[in-house]
Protein backbone atom coordinates (compact mmCIF):
# COMPACT_ATOMS: atom_id res chain seq x y z
CA UNK A 1 0.00 0.00 0.00
CA UNK A 2 2.82 2.01 -1.10
CA UNK A 3 0.76 4.69 -2.91
CA UNK A 4 -2.31 4.96 -0.43
CA UNK A 5 -3.71 8.40 -0.59
CA UNK A 6 -6.51 8.27 1.84
CA UNK A 7 -6.83 11.93 3.16
CA UNK A 8 -6.63 13.56 -0.95
CA UNK A 9 -8.85 10.66 -2.04
CA UNK A 10 -11.56 11.51 0.36
CA UNK A 11 -11.31 15.58 -0.60
CA UNK A 12 -11.63 14.72 -4.33
CA UNK A 13 -14.96 12.48 -3.40
CA UNK A 14 -16.36 15.09 -1.00
CA UNK A 15 -15.92 17.61 -3.66
CA UNK A 16 -17.14 15.19 -6.36
CA UNK A 17 -20.05 14.48 -4.69
CA UNK A 18 -20.49 18.25 -4.12
CA UNK A 19 -20.63 19.01 -8.01
CA UNK A 20 -22.93 15.52 -8.49
CA UNK A 21 -25.41 17.09 -5.47
CA UNK A 22 -25.32 20.68 -6.97
CA UNK A 23 -25.96 19.35 -10.41
CA UNK A 24 -29.21 17.58 -8.66
CA UNK A 25 -30.51 20.44 -6.83
CA UNK A 26 -30.15 22.99 -9.13
CA UNK A 27 -30.90 21.55 -12.45
CA UNK A 28 -32.08 18.30 -11.67
CA UNK A 29 -29.70 16.56 -14.32
CA UNK A 30 -27.27 13.17 -12.98
CA UNK A 31 -23.91 14.12 -13.28
CA UNK A 32 -22.82 11.08 -15.30
CA UNK A 33 -19.82 11.79 -17.43
CA UNK A 34 -20.33 9.03 -20.19
CA UNK A 35 -23.75 10.52 -20.65
CA UNK A 36 -22.90 14.10 -20.83
CA UNK A 37 -19.86 13.39 -23.28
CA UNK A 38 -21.96 10.97 -25.28
CA UNK A 39 -24.51 13.37 -25.02
CA UNK A 40 -22.61 16.09 -26.94
CA UNK A 41 -22.16 13.51 -30.10
CA UNK A 42 -26.53 14.16 -30.07
CA UNK A 43 -26.82 17.20 -31.97
CA UNK A 44 -31.10 17.84 -30.89
CA UNK A 45 -32.88 18.98 -28.69
CA UNK A 46 -31.82 21.04 -25.73
CA UNK A 47 -29.25 19.29 -23.89
CA UNK A 48 -26.25 19.90 -25.64
CA UNK A 49 -25.89 23.18 -24.09
CA UNK A 50 -25.49 22.57 -20.42
CA UNK A 51 -23.93 19.49 -21.16
CA UNK A 52 -21.02 21.35 -23.15
CA UNK A 53 -20.48 23.40 -20.35
CA UNK A 54 -20.09 20.63 -18.00
CA UNK A 55 -17.66 19.24 -20.18
CA UNK A 56 -15.82 22.22 -20.68
CA UNK A 57 -15.94 22.76 -16.29
CA UNK A 58 -14.36 19.31 -16.16
CA UNK A 59 -11.21 20.72 -17.96
CA UNK A 60 -10.65 23.78 -16.44
CA UNK A 61 -11.70 22.25 -13.24
CA UNK A 62 -8.11 20.20 -13.89
CA UNK A 63 -6.31 23.32 -15.29
CA UNK A 64 -7.10 25.42 -11.88
CA UNK A 65 -5.64 22.12 -10.30
CA UNK A 66 -2.25 22.46 -11.86
CA UNK A 67 -1.81 26.77 -11.48
CA UNK A 68 -3.05 26.49 -7.87
CA UNK A 69 -1.03 23.87 -6.97
CA UNK A 70 1.89 24.99 -9.74
CA UNK A 71 2.47 21.13 -10.56
CA UNK A 72 1.23 18.72 -13.12
CA UNK A 73 -0.56 15.91 -11.58
CA UNK A 74 0.75 12.46 -12.92
CA UNK A 75 -0.87 10.54 -15.59
CA UNK A 76 0.82 7.08 -15.72
CA UNK A 77 0.20 4.99 -18.89
CA UNK A 78 1.52 1.76 -18.44
CA UNK A 79 0.20 -0.11 -21.85
CA UNK A 80 0.21 0.55 -25.38
CA UNK A 81 -1.00 2.33 -27.91
CA UNK A 82 -3.25 -0.16 -29.51
CA UNK A 83 -4.52 -1.39 -26.03
CA UNK A 84 -5.64 2.40 -24.66
CA UNK A 85 -7.21 2.73 -28.51
CA UNK A 86 -9.31 -0.78 -27.71
CA UNK A 87 -10.42 -0.01 -23.94
CA UNK A 88 -11.16 3.69 -25.49
CA UNK A 89 -13.63 1.35 -27.46
CA UNK A 90 -14.96 -1.29 -24.92
CA UNK A 91 -15.51 1.87 -22.42
CA UNK A 92 -17.14 4.10 -25.11
CA UNK A 93 -19.61 1.55 -26.24
CA UNK A 94 -19.95 -0.16 -22.84
CA UNK A 95 -20.96 2.68 -21.28
CA UNK A 96 -23.63 3.36 -23.40
CA UNK A 97 -25.03 0.08 -23.58
CA UNK A 98 -25.02 -0.09 -19.98
CA UNK A 99 -26.56 3.05 -19.41
CA UNK A 100 -23.87 5.15 -17.33
CA UNK A 101 -20.44 4.95 -15.70
CA UNK A 102 -18.60 5.11 -12.22
CA UNK A 103 -19.93 8.50 -11.94
CA UNK A 104 -23.60 7.87 -13.00
CA UNK A 105 -24.01 4.26 -12.12
CA UNK A 106 -21.32 4.35 -9.08
CA UNK A 107 -22.00 7.66 -7.69
CA UNK A 108 -25.64 9.25 -8.25
CA UNK A 109 -27.01 6.17 -9.24
CA UNK A 110 -26.47 4.31 -6.07
CA UNK A 111 -27.51 7.63 -4.15
CA UNK A 112 -30.48 7.21 -5.59
CA UNK A 113 -30.70 3.70 -4.56
CA UNK A 114 -31.10 2.25 -8.13
CA UNK A 115 -31.06 -0.72 -8.09
CA UNK A 116 -30.10 -0.72 -11.57
CA UNK A 117 -26.98 1.11 -10.69
CA UNK A 118 -26.25 -1.17 -7.80
CA UNK A 119 -25.80 -3.76 -10.34
CA UNK A 120 -23.77 -2.04 -13.05
CA UNK A 121 -21.61 -0.74 -10.26
CA UNK A 122 -20.83 -4.32 -8.97
CA UNK A 123 -20.46 -5.75 -12.39
CA UNK A 124 -18.47 -3.25 -13.92
CA UNK A 125 -15.91 -3.45 -11.07
CA UNK A 126 -16.15 -6.87 -10.74
CA UNK A 127 -15.22 -7.34 -14.96
CA UNK A 128 -12.24 -4.62 -14.09
CA UNK A 129 -10.65 -6.33 -11.21
CA UNK A 130 -10.92 -9.63 -13.26
CA UNK A 131 -9.71 -7.84 -16.33
CA UNK A 132 -6.65 -6.34 -13.99
CA UNK A 133 -5.74 -9.90 -12.62
CA UNK A 134 -5.98 -12.13 -15.68
CA UNK A 135 -3.97 -9.50 -17.63
CA UNK A 136 -1.32 -8.93 -14.98
CA UNK A 137 -0.91 -12.23 -13.56
CA UNK A 138 -2.31 -15.22 -15.93
CA UNK A 139 -0.89 -13.71 -19.44
CA UNK B 1 -29.98 36.73 -17.20
CA UNK B 2 -32.53 34.19 -18.16
CA UNK B 3 -32.57 30.25 -16.38
CA UNK B 4 -31.38 29.22 -19.80
CA UNK B 5 -28.13 30.99 -19.17
CA UNK B 6 -28.54 30.76 -15.43
CA UNK B 7 -28.57 26.42 -15.80
CA UNK B 8 -25.54 26.98 -18.14
CA UNK B 9 -23.69 28.68 -15.45
CA UNK B 10 -24.45 26.16 -12.91
CA UNK B 11 -23.61 23.19 -15.20
CA UNK B 12 -19.87 24.58 -15.98
CA UNK B 13 -19.48 25.08 -12.18
CA UNK B 14 -20.71 21.83 -11.24
CA UNK B 15 -18.11 20.52 -14.23
CA UNK B 16 -15.32 22.38 -12.76
CA UNK B 17 -16.10 21.29 -9.11
CA UNK B 18 -16.16 17.55 -10.64
CA UNK B 19 -13.03 18.28 -12.78
CA UNK B 20 -10.88 19.91 -9.49
CA UNK B 21 -12.12 16.72 -7.51
CA UNK B 22 -11.50 14.03 -9.93
CA UNK B 23 -7.63 15.77 -10.10
CA UNK B 24 -7.53 16.15 -6.21
CA UNK B 25 -8.22 12.55 -5.97
CA UNK B 26 -5.61 11.41 -7.89
CA UNK B 27 -8.01 9.05 -9.97
CA UNK B 28 -6.78 10.94 -13.27
CA UNK B 29 -4.02 8.87 -12.82
CA UNK B 30 -4.84 5.46 -14.39
CA UNK B 31 -1.91 3.75 -12.36
CA UNK B 32 -3.61 4.61 -9.28
CA UNK B 33 -7.08 3.21 -10.03
CA UNK B 34 -5.05 0.01 -11.61
CA UNK B 35 -3.31 0.04 -7.98
CA UNK B 36 -7.04 -0.11 -7.00
CA UNK B 37 -8.32 -3.11 -9.38
CA UNK B 38 -5.02 -4.86 -8.66
CA UNK B 39 -6.52 -6.85 -5.58
CA UNK B 40 -4.17 -9.21 -5.52
CA UNK B 41 -0.95 -6.99 -5.57
CA UNK B 42 -0.15 -4.28 -3.64
CA UNK B 43 -3.48 -2.55 -3.15
CA UNK B 44 -4.05 0.74 -3.16
CA UNK B 45 -7.63 1.20 -1.53
CA UNK B 46 -7.58 5.20 -1.96
CA UNK B 47 -10.05 4.64 -4.86
CA UNK B 48 -12.71 3.71 -2.19
CA UNK B 49 -12.10 6.69 -0.49
CA UNK B 50 -13.19 9.06 -3.37
CA UNK B 51 -16.18 7.18 -4.12
CA UNK B 52 -17.21 6.81 -0.80
CA UNK B 53 -16.37 10.41 -0.31
CA UNK B 54 -18.64 11.21 -2.95
CA UNK B 55 -21.76 9.14 -1.78
CA UNK B 56 -21.29 11.21 1.72
CA UNK B 57 -22.44 13.61 0.07
CA UNK B 58 -24.62 12.05 -2.82
CA UNK B 59 -26.47 9.96 -0.43
CA UNK B 60 -27.96 12.72 2.35
CA UNK B 61 -27.77 15.33 -0.37
CA UNK B 62 -30.33 13.34 -3.01
CA UNK B 63 -32.89 12.65 0.02
CA UNK B 64 -33.21 16.19 0.60
CA UNK B 65 -33.33 17.32 -3.09
CA UNK B 66 -35.87 14.41 -3.94
CA UNK B 67 -38.76 15.50 -1.27
CA UNK B 68 -38.74 18.33 -3.94
CA UNK B 69 -41.52 18.13 -6.38
CA UNK B 70 -38.97 19.95 -9.05
CA UNK B 71 -35.12 21.29 -8.81
CA UNK B 72 -34.04 25.30 -8.42
CA UNK B 73 -34.62 25.48 -12.08
CA UNK B 74 -36.63 23.74 -13.93
CA UNK B 75 -37.72 19.91 -14.14
CA UNK B 76 -35.83 16.57 -13.14
CA UNK B 77 -34.62 14.34 -15.83
CA UNK B 78 -34.24 10.87 -14.74
CA UNK B 79 -34.21 7.55 -15.65
CA UNK B 80 -37.10 5.65 -15.75
CA UNK B 81 -36.25 2.01 -16.71
CA UNK B 82 -36.13 -0.23 -13.40
CA UNK B 83 -35.03 -3.85 -14.86
CA UNK B 84 -31.99 -5.14 -14.66
CA UNK B 85 -31.51 -6.55 -18.53
CA UNK B 86 -28.92 -7.70 -20.62
CA UNK B 87 -28.08 -4.43 -22.04
CA UNK B 88 -27.32 -2.93 -18.14
CA UNK B 89 -25.19 -6.30 -17.58
CA UNK B 90 -23.44 -6.94 -20.88
CA UNK B 91 -23.12 -2.92 -21.37
CA UNK B 92 -21.35 -2.62 -17.68
CA UNK B 93 -18.78 -5.61 -18.39
CA UNK B 94 -17.84 -4.27 -21.54
CA UNK B 95 -17.06 -1.27 -20.08
CA UNK B 96 -15.16 -2.87 -16.59
CA UNK B 97 -12.94 -4.78 -19.56
CA UNK B 98 -11.45 -1.19 -20.79
CA UNK B 99 -11.52 0.08 -17.65
CA UNK B 100 -9.52 -2.58 -16.07
CA UNK B 101 -7.34 -2.26 -19.66
CA UNK B 102 -6.43 0.94 -19.34
CA UNK B 103 -6.97 2.42 -16.01
CA UNK B 104 -9.47 4.84 -17.55
CA UNK B 105 -13.36 5.27 -17.08
CA UNK B 106 -14.66 8.27 -18.76
CA UNK B 107 -14.87 11.74 -16.41
CA UNK B 108 -10.82 10.71 -15.36
CA UNK B 109 -9.85 10.22 -19.30
CA UNK B 110 -11.53 13.93 -20.24
CA UNK B 111 -9.51 15.34 -16.94
CA UNK B 112 -6.14 13.92 -17.50
CA UNK B 113 -6.13 16.04 -21.16
CA UNK B 114 -5.17 18.66 -19.45
CA UNK B 115 -1.73 17.48 -17.79
CA UNK B 116 -0.95 14.83 -20.80
CA UNK B 117 -0.42 18.15 -22.49
CA UNK B 118 3.20 18.36 -20.61
CA UNK B 119 3.46 14.66 -20.18
CA UNK B 120 2.38 12.92 -23.16
CA UNK B 121 -1.01 13.75 -24.82
CA UNK B 122 -1.26 10.56 -27.56
CA UNK B 123 -2.19 7.98 -25.28
CA UNK B 124 -4.84 9.79 -23.60
CA UNK B 125 -5.67 11.27 -26.65
CA UNK B 126 -5.85 8.24 -28.48
CA UNK B 127 -8.39 6.74 -25.66
CA UNK B 128 -10.61 9.41 -25.82
CA UNK B 129 -10.80 9.53 -29.23
CA UNK B 130 -11.81 5.68 -29.24
CA UNK B 131 -14.29 6.01 -26.63
CA UNK B 132 -16.05 8.77 -28.07
CA UNK B 133 -15.97 6.70 -31.02
CA UNK B 134 -17.48 3.88 -29.39
CA UNK B 135 -20.19 5.86 -28.29
CA UNK B 136 -21.55 6.76 -31.54
CA UNK B 137 -21.12 3.30 -33.23
CA UNK B 138 -23.37 2.37 -30.00
CA UNK B 139 -25.30 5.22 -31.12
CA UNK B 140 -25.32 4.24 -34.79
CA UNK B 141 -26.27 0.51 -33.91
CA UNK B 142 -28.88 1.10 -31.32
Amino acid sequence: MEDFTPLSGLVGGLLIGLSTAMLMLLNGRIAGISGIVGGLLARKGSEVGWRAMFTAGLLLGALAYVLVTGGIFPVTVEVGLPVMVAAGLLVGFGTHLGSGCTSGHGVAGIARLSRRSIVATLVFMGAAILTVFVSGRVI
Amino acid sequence: MGIGTIRLAVALFSGAVFGLGLAVSGMADPAKVIGFLDVAGEWDPTLAFVMGGALLVTVPAFRLIFRRRRPVLGDFDLPSEKRVDARLLGGSALFGVGWGLSGFCPGPAVVALVPALATGIVPVLAFVAAMVAGMAIYERLF
